[in-house]
């Protein structure tokens, strides 16, 4: 056998098995993504399927029923924009702070690390903790389960999500722009809100949006602060119901009609959250392009 | 093809403008990034209403010489110059740090454009703001003629409210000049500002250069030695952190006395 031929046959047999530990490779990521996917699509169906089986017009104009009779969703609606908002306002005020903290002015120190790594273990934290911490704070205290409560509890959650949103997004600004802006004689603090803020702004705007899809789906929080309400509320110091307690509530329940409500809410949380992350993601493209 | 480093002793070949004419003085500048030291006791003379410019290989201090004549750097922490560069009357390194009346003294264009997300108009009247009141009769005024003077007026006068960031790259960089000087700085500083421009737009920001130094002295930094010789009255040449040669440019790129600048402007290294 010459010298050409051996190399040509070890190549063969080494080529082959290549090949072949590409192909067992190659099919079993497949097999995990079609996995993934076949759940997430079980998932939708079976939750667009009874969602709209529960959807009618009583769902947005009628409070909760006592078993057996007709109702809604309204007061869980409601609760849930109560909350939201209010929880949302908080976190964007300290989260927006916080990550331009660390954007600009804690960057390289350790603080800026140590902060850092806190909100990143923040981020994770299982959200019945926090629940359970708000309860410590503000229910046990004042006797009394609140909408304050609960909005504290969601903001909590949404800070971190808020804070790495906003770092990052004014990470991504042009160190230039900055060194621009103080080169005219603008001190730092005014160089961040007119200019780099203002260059950032749909993408803090996708920060925000994320953060409200992160907190919109949460009901453990929620357990121990809001605790829920039959009526429609919005007094901040009272009880006050909300999509994901009462369809716990209601999911769990005997009653055919609960039930039903029960996907009708499941599925508004699903559609809001969805909608915030297509405008998000909308937005953050948008930004990217210019 | 190597060249030789200038040597720790080597001194700097200089023809200076008289001390009468120097807008800013550098006298035995020293720099630091961190530990590291980029500049080595650097001599420049500005001189009053002229092109100075720096040009050297990447790497040579130029940039760095340039960004401590308004202590731009001071937004670093960790950066520091050590030495004396005389601004009327005083050594700038001895003032506060991110002082904004020599900001407003000294304005300063990047390499690449940096408007602001901003309108047009209110990319100029941003800096005019930081440092006094003015009605808006008075600014529409300021604006119109610092637009004019960096040679953008007749592009742009139609669309004073559009955003800053829709114009051309040439375009953005002359705004941004006209930015700088509606603040009527003594010194505009330029950082490589037509290595992002195509030769049109460069030309155009070239005669607006020259016909800027009537009022306003300028430094400016370029890895094109044409462009240099073209606009400048004074260039100063660098390598390894240190000044070789400075001379009116006339004579620079005529007869370059050392053998690296030789090298350099006969494009052997560099």
């Amino acid at each position: 056998m010459t010298r050409a031929e051996q190399i040509a046959r070890q190549g063969r047999w080494l080529h082959a098995r290549r090949k072949l530990a590409n192909a067992v490779f190659l099919a079993g990521t497949a097999l995990a993504t079609a996995i993934a996917l076949t759940a997430l699509a079980l998932i939708m169906q079976t939750l667009v399927v009874n969602g709209l089986a529960g959807m009618d017009l009583a769902v947005f104009t009628m409070s909760q029923p006592v078993q057996g009779m007709a109702g809604g969703l309204l007061n869980a609606i409601i609760g849930s924009l109560v909350m939201c908002a209010i929880g949302m306002v908080i976190a964007l005020v300290i989260g927006i702070l916080a990550g331009t903290w660390l954007a600009e002015y804690g960057d390289g120190t350790r603080l800026a690390t140590v902060v850092r790594f806190l909100n990143d273990i923040l981020i994770s934290a299982p959200s019945i903790l926090i629940g359970l911490f708000v309860y410590e704070l503000l229910v046990a205290p004042f006797h009394g389960f609140s909408a304050l409560a609960g909005a504290v509890a969601l903001a909590i959650l949404a800070v971190p999500v808020a804070t790495r949103a906003t770092e990052d997004i004014l990470r991504l600004q042009p160190y230039a722009l900055r060194e621009a802006g103080m080169a005219l004689g603008a001190d730092r603090g005014l160089v961040i809100r007119a200019i780099i803020w203002r260059a950032s702004r749909s993408g803090l705007m996708t920060g925000a949006l994320l953060s409200f899809a992160r907190i919109s789906g949460e009901t453990a929080p929620l357990i121990f602060t809001s605790l829920g309400n039959q009526f429609v509320s919005t007094r901040l110091t009272q009880p006050i119901a909300a999509l994901p307690t009462t369809i716990f509530q209601f999911g769990m329940s005997g009653d055919d009609n609960w039930r039903r409500l029960a996907w009708a809410g499941a599925l508004l949380i699903a559609l809001a959250v969805l909608a915030t992350n297509v405008l998000g993601r909308a937005l953050m493209r948008r930004s990217n392009a210019k | 093809m190597s060249f030789d480093p200038p040597a720790a002793g080597q001194k700097t070949v200089m023809i200076a403008p008289p001390v009468d004419d120097r807008v800013i003085d550098v006298h035995n500048l020293d720099f630091f990034y961190g530990k590291a030291q980029a500049l080595f006791a650097v001599d420049l003379p500005v001189a009053r209403h002229a092109v100075t410019a720096l040009i050297g290989p990447s790497g040579c201090g130029k940039s760095t010489l340039l960004r401590t004549l308004n202590r731009i750097y001071d937004l670093y922490p960790g950066q520091t110059a050590r030495g004396d560069i005389r601004f009327d009357g005083e050594n700038i390194l001895d003032l506060a740090r991110n002082s904004e009346n020599l900001r407003a003294r000294i304005g300063m264009v990047f390499q690449r454009p940096t408007p602001f997300p901003m309108s047009i108009y209110d990319n100029i009247a941003f800096g005019v703001r930081l440092h006094r009141r003015v009605g808006r009769a008075d600014m529409d005024g300021i604006v119109e003629r610092a637009l004019t003077r960096a040679a953008l007026w007749d592009e742009v006068k139609d669309k004073l409210g559009a955003s800053g960031l829709g114009l051309s790259g040439g375009q953005q960089q002359r705004l941004c000049v006209a930015r700088g000087i509606a603040i009527n700085p003594d010194v505009l500083l330029l950082d490589e500002p037509a290595s992002a421009l195509d030769p049109l737009s460069t030309a155009k920001l070239e005669s607006t250069l020259l016909e800027l130094k009537d009022s306003i002295t300028i430094v400016i930094v370029t890895h094109n030695l044409q462009q240099a010789a073209r606009i400048s009255d004074y260039t100063g040449f660098m390598l390894s952190g240190r000044m070789v040669e400075f001379r009116p440019s006339s004579e620079a790129f005529v007869a370059p006395e050392t053998r690296q600048m030789q090298d350099y402007i006969t494009g052997r290294f560099g």
